[in-house]
């Protein structure tokens, strides 16, 4: 009889405690949403921050987001899927190849913080790329790449062995036998990681501090040259993302309405993170549906 | 091989493959090359604290007073030490019950129910920005414990807090998987003897994953310790140990994040900082290390 | 086209160091089909997977001998495995389309081989499936999913895929042991058009399509071959005993 109670309190323990999670990421979202959706206007999407009087917006931000998010993409992909290749095809099975196993993964756990400081050591000083996108985006890319490596590696594991030697029995080269046979086949889970992935260059901040910088200039939305130091192309010019603003405006933020710009920009940020979470899940849905479907 | 058999077209493909090889082998060239340059990087940097500045070893890391930039200056780094391993711990203490018992949920009590929602919803919590989590903690949970507990609500109470529900999916994910690979055999025997599912959880099914339980904890504690901004937001910021949880108190991410900007590059006070840097890398190291050492046993 | 043979000298294949095949020789005639029979793990599989170099896929796995194709030795670390695969077509025992489209199945290898003008790689899909018997088939939808297609149509397919590059010789690894009882006799009668143009090596589970479908016939035990003779004589009057408890169904 006792075993039985027993049974039943924990079981309706971990019940709540599934409950109590739900509860948490509901609070979690619906507390950002309520705090921030108010603030969001088409002018705070658009217009530059102000230091000291109310009424800033978040446009700067929001654009230097986006724009490092798919420099740092356009650099971490071609050398994380490189690398997943040479870890699932290529690599000997040797003690080689274990040590650079654990070094991807000594990689993927480095703290945000030590890349950021990495970042300005190399890149911001030694290499003079000075506080700019191009910085973050490396210093991101470095930050990304073991992730981007490991879903490479995991979509190409997941190929029928008999996919691979169907092509190569064909006589077709292995690089080719890699590049139009197997990467077509891993594309649902290749996609699907590349996309959280992305989310996570959207959100990270401490990574960017002291790469990307703290500051935007003037940006000169009418200036599309990119070497002009106003244009909002030039990927040289320093440029605070919409997290660093977001961690900015909260520790040292000056103007008064700083508490609403905060809510209403970490809103955004959860919204674009939601966006690419979904996006991501119909995404490989749809691939996986799309290859196995019957037409 | 000799020629007849292809004779008839040129050999395109013996370049091609080796255009494959050297790419691929240049891209994992470039990943190593990193990981060995912010090694040697951040650890010149740490090391000269030591060896240009002559600060002694033993008084950074047992020293309780941090002043670097004082007359005469102080290189105690334990309030920092200590912050980062209480608030990390702290949250790993408070995330661990929790994922083990989602695991459970997900995997022996609603495993329909809980792929279908627990699961997107732990990922979500996964994919939540850090300077969100700081943003709550600080108009959420920051308040909250000052109205509820003595003191301003800031420290490590609240850097716990909020460190716990970030690390929460990484624990969760592991915990799930582990439950989900564990043979079907070893419950039904259990279960066959008569035995609840609570007993045959923490009978059977607890002993047997406790490695891999271990392993996302640990890698829990890992993410926690350098997590950097969302714990600056609610730790308050203040160089000492505290005398409570709700009291102002700093980590090592936290006095990094704050002093890095405002000190010159090359004076002793930046190259303090830097050891400081050191000091998180070595930890992460010993984690994964620590994290390798229990998946070898969790698979024996 | 001349069609040529093969002939493998002393074969021996270790995983590790444990030998799944030890120091087979046989040849095999051109436009012949030769079936390699004996029960699961006999090692015909493995025997069949070296003769185009596949092993060389799996991680520590060796082939020593050698295998002759005219007047050179594939079996050698300098040989060009790629293009030696274009001339020795496979087919395997599950259904392996590309996930494409049934036009891109056929079209794929040929195309990697050089032909570039739509029109012959429109005309050599249409020899391929014809050749297949697979053209009235799927002639109306050559652009639909390959996947689409029955297991019967998608085997036929592979094998359409295999002479769309113009192999020489085909080695087929229990083609037709996933395949309802139609399917299976439709690629038997295409196994025995196909052998007018091709030397056709088989592993087969099953007796009665060895004796079908092939000239010779090879029967495996434990890694080695016990006997090698015409199809007629090892099912009629087999030489050693091993053989004969074997087609009589005393073990296997």
């Amino acid at each position: 009889m006792r075993a039985k109670t027993a049974d039943k309190i924990a079981t309706s323990i971990i019940i709540a405690v599934a409950a109590l999670i739900v509860l948490v990421l509901a609070g979690l979202l619906g507390y950002i949403l309520y705090r921030g959706l108010g603030h969001i206007s088409f002018h705070f999407l658009t217009s530059a921050p102000e230091t000291i009087r109310k009424g800033g917006g978040i446009g700067p931000q929001l654009f230097n987001s986006v724009f490092l998010l798919v420099l740092t993409m356009l650099i971490t992909v071609p050398i994380g899927l490189g690398a997943g290749i040479y870890m699932s095809e290529y690599a000997p099975a040797n003690r080689i190849t274990n040590f650079i196993r654990l070094i991807v993964e000594v990689l993927s756990s480095v703290p945000s913080i030590i890349v950021g400081l990495f970042g300005l050591l190399v890149l911001v000083n030694l290499f003079g790329f000075g506080f700019s996108l191009f910085s973050g985006a490396l210093a991101l890319t470095v930050f990304n790449l073991p992730l981007m490596v490991r879903i490479t590696e995991q979509g190409l594991k997941g190929v029928p062995r008999e996919q691979k030697e169907a092509s190569l029995a064909l006589g077709l080269s292995k690089w080719k036998t890699i590049t139009s046979v197997m990467l077509p086949i891993s594309l649902p889970v290749v996609l699907t990681g590349t996309i959280l992935a992305a989310g996570r260059v959207f959100g990270e901040a401490a990574a960017l501090l002291f790469t990307a910088g703290m500051s935007s200039p003037r940006l000169d939305f009418t200036d599309w040259n990119p070497f002009s130091p106003f244009s909002p192309l030039n990927p040289f010019r320093p440029a605070e993302t919409l997290a660093v603003h977001i961690w900015k405006i909260n520790s040292e933020g000056l103007a008064p309405d700083a508490a609403e710009i905060a809510a209403g920009a970490s809103a955004v940020l959860v919204i674009t993170v939601l966006l690419f979470n979904f996006g991501a899940r119909w995404l490989g849905r749809y691939m996986y549906r799309k290859f196995t479907a019957i037409k | 091989m000799a020629q007849p058999l292809e004779r008839q077209k040129a050999k395109p493909h013996i370049a091609e493959e080796w255009v494959g090889k050297i790419y691929t082998l240049l891209c994992i060239a470039f990943l190593i090359t990193t990981i060995f340059s912010i090694v040697y990087f951040v650890a010149s940097k740490g090391l000269s604290t030591f060896f240009i500045n002559h600060v002694n070893v033993l008084d950074l890391l047992t020293g309780l007073k941090w002043a670097p930039e004082g007359e005469p200056p102080f290189f105690g780094a334990l309030p920092f030490i200590f912050g980062s391993f209480s608030t990390s711990i702290l949250a790993a203490v408070i995330a661990a019950p929790l994922g083990f018992c989602a695991a459970v949920f997900m995997v022996e009590i609603a495993p329909k129910f809980g792929r279908r929602y627990l699961q997107p919803v732990i990922e979500l919590l996964a994919g939540i920005p850090s300077v969100v989590y700081g943003f709550v903690g600080l108009s959420v949970i920051v308040p909250f414990f000052r109205n509820v507990f003595p003191g301003q609500g800031i420290g490590i109470a609240a850097g716990a807090l909020v460190l716990s529900i970030m690390i929460l999916p990484t624990i969760t994910t592991i915990a799930t998987d582990a439950l989900a690979a564990l043979p079907k055999g070893l419950k039904e025997g259990s279960f066959a003897l008569g035995a609840t599912r609570w007993q045959t959880i923490y009978r059977i099914v607890l002993p047997t994953t406790m490695p891999a339980l271990m392993t996302g904890i640990v890698l829990g504690i890992a993410r926690a310790f350098g997590e950097a901004l969302a714990v600056q937001m609610v730790i308050g910021n203040a160089p000492h140990i505290p005398r409570s949880l709700f009291e102002s108190a700093s980590t090592l991410t936290s006095a990094i994040t704050l002093s890095m900007g405002n000190t010159a590059m090359g004076s002793v006070a930046n190259n303090a900082l830097w050891s400081l840097a050191m000091i998180l890398m070595l930890m992460t190291f010993v984690f994964v290390f620590i994290v390798r050492w229990l998946e070898g046993r969790s698979k024996i | 086209m001349e069609s040529i043979g093969l002939s493998a000298k002393d074969l021996t294949v270790a995983y590790g160091d444990r030998p799944a095949v030890k120091n087979i020789s046989l040849d095999f005639a051109a436009k012949q089909v030769t079936a390699l029979i004996g029960p699961s793990g006999c090692g015909k599989s493995t025997f069949l997977r070296s003769l185009n170099r596949m092993n060389d896929l799996i991680p520590n796995c060796t082939v020593t001998g050698e295998i002759w194709i005219r007047d050179q030795n594939i079996n050698s670390p300098t040989t060009d495995v790629v293009s030696l695969r274009q001339k020795i077509g496979m087919v395997w025992q599950r259904p392996n389309p590309f996930h494409k489209s049934i036009y891109e199945n056929i079209a794929f290898g040929p195309r990697y081989h050089g032909v570039k003008k739509k029109s012959e790689l429109d005309q050599i899909v249409e020899q391929s499936l014809r050749k297949a018997a697979l053209w009235e088939e799927t002639k109306d939808r050559l652009h639909n999913s390959a996947l689409a297609l029955s297991g019967g149509q998608q085997q036929r397919l592979c094998i359409a895929r295999s002479i769309a590059v113009k192999p020489d010789i085909i080695l087929m690894d229990e083609p037709a042991s996933a395949l309802d009882p139609v399917s299976t006799s439709k690629i038997e009668e295409l196994i025995a058009e196909l052998k007018e143009d091709y030397c056709i090596i088989i592993v087969t589970h099953n007796m009665h399509q060895a004796a079908r479908v092939s000239e010779k016939t090879a029967f495996f035990l434990t890694g080695s071959v016990v006997e090698y003779d015409l199809t007629h004589n090892i099912f009629t009057n087999p030489q050693k005993p091993e053989t004969s408890d074997y087609i009589t169904g005393r073990f296997g």
